[in-house]
């Protein structure tokens, strides 16, 4: 087991704790076969990869990969970056980086930094090496709605309002329709935003009708590839929570 | 932000992907910081192919540092030169863009810069 990131500076009152779901991640990404797949990808001499955790949060996940890039990848030549529509969740990830950052000195690669935005909106297409994300997959009645007077760039030191934390924890959690609505938008951008030998680890549960979903991805050309590769809290025979990796298979 | 990340990043407006302007973003009233990291050759040699050198070269200028080659090293020369990788180690790995803007050379929005973090975010007019 590789060390947890901590995380203890986060305000979880506006950011998203680290739970079941970030941790089904963690454990996912430093599976034994998983790190065959990234060593098989990536640690060649290949150029580093891009790696780009979309709704960052806390930052535990993409400070996990960065802080344990050798043992993940095989190789330090990682180049990792985060993104979420919460700045605070962004300072925070700085924050948790840096921390475990200095508890790795030995086998972290190297952070780019982290910024605001949609999704993967920034990255130029086929920039994307390996993408995370843990959605916000509750499903919900509607998707959040921006309270009135929500700061266009909230700034670090006015402290927000009630109304403003609520939206900002509701975001990375609501849903929508199936708990898919932005899981669905990222899902379609996959084949621009990834490098042809990139490959997405998206977090799904059982509502998400996760079948469904690889279908979907399967349904984007003959290469696509879909797998469950992590699974966690079996209820009934289903799995509550689930890691999908999506990918090209390369064409031979 | 390190000015690498500028070599991965475009204009967040859907509009503006298709159009080479959009990319790279330009840097306007850049307050830099600089870190002190250790060199490493075999990442910057290996960086090296999946660099777009022109956008490199136009951040690099915008950002006052020395012009860089038109061309890019090949893998070979960045090796046996132990200058260039130094330059190269301090602009893309050492050099972080804390405060100011990152302009869209399409549509002309500005995205701001605080704390060394940039907001994508679009107002709703450009989504």
């Amino acid at each position: 087991m590789l060390p947890t990131p901590d995380t203890s500076h986060v305000p979880y009152e506006r950011v998203y704790e680290p739970s079941e779901d970030s941790f089904l991640l963690l454990d996912t990404l430093s599976s034994e076969p998983e790190r065959r797949f990234l060593h098989r990808e990536f640690a060649r001499a290949a150029p580093p990869p891009l790696v780009v955790e979309v709704g960052t949060g806390s930052g535990v996940v993409v400070a996990f990969v960065h802080a344990h890039a050798r043992t993940i990848f095989g190789t330090r030549r990682v180049l990792a970056a985060g993104v979420d529509v919460n700045a605070h969740a962004c300072r925070a990830t700085a924050g948790t980086v840096a921390k475990a950052q200095a508890h790795h000195g030995q086998t972290h690669g190297v952070f780019l930094g982290s910024c605001v935005g949609d999704l993967a909106a920034p990255w130029r297409d086929g920039s994307i090496d390996v993408l995370v994300f843990n959605p916000p997959y509750v499903p919900t009645p509607d998707m959040p709605s921006r309270p009135e007077g929500f700061p266009d760039d909230p700034s670090p030191t006015q402290k927000p309002s009630f109304d403003d934390d609520s939206y900002l924890l509701a975001l990375s959690y609501a849903g929508g329709m199936d708990g898919m609505e932005t899981t669905d938008r990222l899902i379609g951008s996959l084949p621009q935003i990834l490098s042809p030998r990139g490959c997405a680890y998206i977090l799904l549960c059982a509502q998400n009708k996760p079948e469904d979903v690889k279908r979907r991805v399967r349904g984007f050309g003959p290469q696509w590839r879909a797998l469950t590769v992590g699974s966690s809290g079996k209820t009934a025979g289903w799995e509550k929570l689930q890691v999908v990796r999506m990918w090209r298979d390369a064409v031979s | 932000m390190k000015v690498l990340s500028l070599n991965f990043i475009t204009c967040a407006a859907k509009a503006c992907k298709s159009s080479s302007a959009s990319y790279p973003l330009h840097p306007k009233d850049a307050e830099l910081v600089q870190d002190d990291i250790e060199v490493n050759p075999e990442m910057l040699i290996n960086v090296l192919p999946r660099l777009d050198w022109a956008a490199l070269r136009t951040t690099s200028a915008e950002i006052g540092f020395p012009q860089l080659p038109e061309q890019p090293p090949t893998q070979e020369e960045l090796q046996a030169d132990e200058k260039m990788l130094q330059d190269l180690h301090h602009l893309l790995l050492e050099t972080q863009i804390s405060e100011g803007k990152l302009v869209c050379g399409n549509c002309g929005h500005e995205y701001a810069v605080k704390e060394g973090i940039a907001n994508f975010l679009l107002p709703s007019h450009l989504v």
